[in-house]
């Protein structure tokens, strides 16, 4: 695929730009997770980039501080500091963290001794009266901290723009996603996780929305003629659980090999992120700007939150959308928030989406490749014999 | 016609050759896996063969299951253990419900539907906690085989043992043999603890009042069988030739393609 070739290749100078950028002068912002907003960070002048955490290499360097049984993603993250092995980290003047779980804060507090970081204290309750103004105050903290740090103000025409500027990455993102409806999907799992990942390291992101949309326009054309590495037949699976990247996807490739066909990633770089919209118009001042941000990043359905119902919500919409005949939960050994939520959810899929629903419990090493195989062989005997 | 079901495990080598029309066994055998998956299925298919006094072209039908399938991929078709062993136990036992298999270096717990067809399943821990090798472990260190690790612990009183990892587990009963207990009280806590944490891991599917076959090696082994229908509540059926049920699926299916 032409355009996806492209895509890559663009990404593949990702580092380059973000140096480029900074000799330039830009400021680059580090984050960590889901709920760190990126329009500040844009409207301070800064250009915001996903750091490093998805690969097994970084884990053993981490557990000379950090406990083994803690989750991989916390781990390896950690371990990219400590081998300085993460570039976009190495050009970070500063680091936008939050407290998402007991042990990313935990860490946090690690890191937060070596580099310059900005934690966010996220509420666990999305509750518009309870954890919601919470969650405003801490983004008119960290828009009064980035404004200290890189001596800028951000005006309320620079918030707009940041916000049309996140919107509209989001809504090419969600449209190159959203060709794997077709059926079959014109797209191979693993290359939808490879464009979704890298786009998370965008620094020129007018550029690379562009090229999402030639890339969905290319995937479009190849849906409506049916061209597809599958067949009306193969099994259709939706991902959910834990953030997923290059280096810890595993599963995705065995899903693959075990000929399935991943139409969908309710995941962190996938759904979670292109979810929901922030409308530049109405708010009619910064303040208000900034607590429409605040609503919007509250609501991202993470297990940390309690109760998760857009969890629900959003699977059983994703489903629909995209004629999964399957669900896989993946969950990081030591991710306590999603490993309990996976009770209820299996639950929820087999009962009221009455689809197979099978969940995995791994961290970022190979060494139970087979193991997991043989689960997800019977997964997807059991998706067959449903189809 | 003439059907060979192949399961190739992470310690012994099964197959089961069946003569589909009147639905008989015609040959049973099983051979110790080795390192060589390759070999193991070459040495198990002929020795069905030979025993069952006919040639590898009468066989009309292989299916190779287990966790050395990959070796014969490209030969024949392979279905995963989990269907295999639900259409073993279907088969015989066409009313069981549910079935719990312990075998070398993992359990299995699996519902099923019409026909044997699996509706749900769940896998322990990805490591030999609590499975075959578990035991052979402990019969080992209190210096028995198999079968005469489940005579003894039908002599015993069951002592609480809390580690489930064989590494842990060892330590454990090491230092309650220094402290004077009886190993048939040892041996009785083990296989109570087995069939303890291998009926939570059927608890978490929400198995449904029927009868559940106990399949694997271990089902020969009263005391756990007795243990699980406890915790089930429900009546647990060891499987006659426990160790066979996943080859006979196997065979089972290979009649049905």
């Amino acid at each position: 695929m032409e355009s996806i070739d492209k895509l890559n290749a663009f990404f593949e100078y990702n580092p380059v730009r973000v140096q480029d950028a900074k000799k330039a002068g830009k400021k680059v912002v580090g984050t960590y997770c889901l709920y760190s907003p990126y329009e500040i960070a844009i409207a301070a002048g800064g250009i915001p980039v996903s750091l490093c955490g998805t690969r097994n290499d970084s884990i053993p360097a981490a557990e000379s501080e950090l406990p083994r049984t803690l989750c991989p993603l916390i781990k390896s993250s950690y371990g990219f500091l400590l081998n300085d092995s993460c570039p976009y980290l190495a050009a970070s003047d500063i680091i936008i963290a939050d407290t998402t779980c007991d042990g990313k804060k935990k860490m946090f507090e690690l890191m937060a001794q070596k580099v310059g970081m900005i934690i966010l204290q996220l509420p666990h309750n999305q509750n518009p009266e309870v954890g919601l103004p919470y969650w405003t105050n801490q983004f008119e903290i960290l828009a009064d901290r980035l404004e200290e740090e890189f001596d800028t103000v951000i005006s309320e025409e620079k918030l707009r723009d940041a916000i049309t500027l996140m919107n509209d990455e989001r809504v090419a993102l969600k449209r190159l996603m959203d060709t794997t409806m077709y059926i079959p999907s014109p797209l191979k799992g693993t290359q939808l996780l490879e464009v979704v990942f890298k786009s998370g390291f965008l620094p020129d992101k007018k550029t690379g929305i562009s090229l999402l949309h030639e890339a969905a326009e290319e995937l479009e054309n190849l849906g409506k003629q049916g061209v597809s590495p599958y067949s009306q037949d193969t099994p259709r699976i939706l991902l959910t659980g834990v953030p997923v990247g290059l280096g810890c996807h595993k599963v995705i490739t065995l899903l693959e090999e075990c000929g399935a066909s991943l139409v969908c990633l309710d995941t962190c770089g996938g759904y979670k992120k292109t979810a929901l919209m922030v409308d530049p118009g109405s708010p009619p001042d910064k303040k208000a700007l900034l607590a429409a941000l605040a609503e919007r990043y509250l609501s991202i359905p993470c297990s940390v939150m309690s109760p998760n119902p857009n969890r629900y919500s959003t699977l059983a919409r994703l489903v629909k959308e995209f004629s999964a005949d399957g669900v896989l939960d993946l969950t990081w050994q030591g991710c306590h928030t999603y490993n309990v939520e996976a009770f209820s959810i299996k639950k929820y899929v087999q009962d009221q989406l009455s689809l197979p629903y099978l969940q995995l419990e791994t961290d970022y090493s190979e060494g139970d490749t087979e193991q997991l195989r043989v689960r997800i062989e019977a997964f997807l005997e059991i998706v067959k014999a449903g189809k | 016609m003439i059907v060979m079901g192949i399961d190739i495990g992470s310690v012994a080598a099964k197959a089961v050759v069946l003569d589909a029309s009147g639905n008989t066994v015609l040959s049973r055998v099983m051979i110790p896996t080795g390192w060589d998956h390759r070999r193991a299925l070459t040495d198990i298919t002929d020795l069905a063969t030979s025993t069952a006094g006919i040639s590898s072209g009468d066989i009309h039908t292989r299916v190779l299951t287990g966790y050395g399938r990959v070796a014969g991929k490209d030969d024949m078709p392979v279905v995963s253990e989990i269907a295999c062993h639900a259409k073993g136990a279907h088969f015989l036992f066409p009313e069981a419900g549910s079935v719990i298999d312990i075998g070398g270096q993992d359990s299995k717990a699996i519902c099923l539907g019409p026909d044997g067809a699996v509706t749900d399943f769940a896998m322990n821990d990805k490591c030999a906690a609590g499975t075959g090798r578990f035991v052979s472990m402990v019969a080992t260190l209190l210096g028995h085989n198999l079968d005469a690790f489940a005579k003894l612990a039908e002599k015993g009183n069951p002592l609480p043992i809390n580690s489930m990892c064989a590494v842990f587990a060892e330590s454990e009963i090491v230092g309650l043999l220094a402290k004077g207990h009886d190993p048939a009280d040892i041996a009785a806590g083990v296989c109570h603890s087995i069939a303890s944490r291998t009926a939570g891991l059927a608890s978490r599917l929400g198995f449904k009042a029927q009868l559940c076959v106990f399949s694997g090696g271990l089902a020969g082994n009263p005391v756990i069988s007795t243990s699980l229908e406890t915790h089930l509540s429900k009546p647990v059926i060891p499987a006659p030739f426990p160790q066979f049920v996943g080859a006979l699926g196997a065979a089972i299916l290979a009649s049905q393609q």
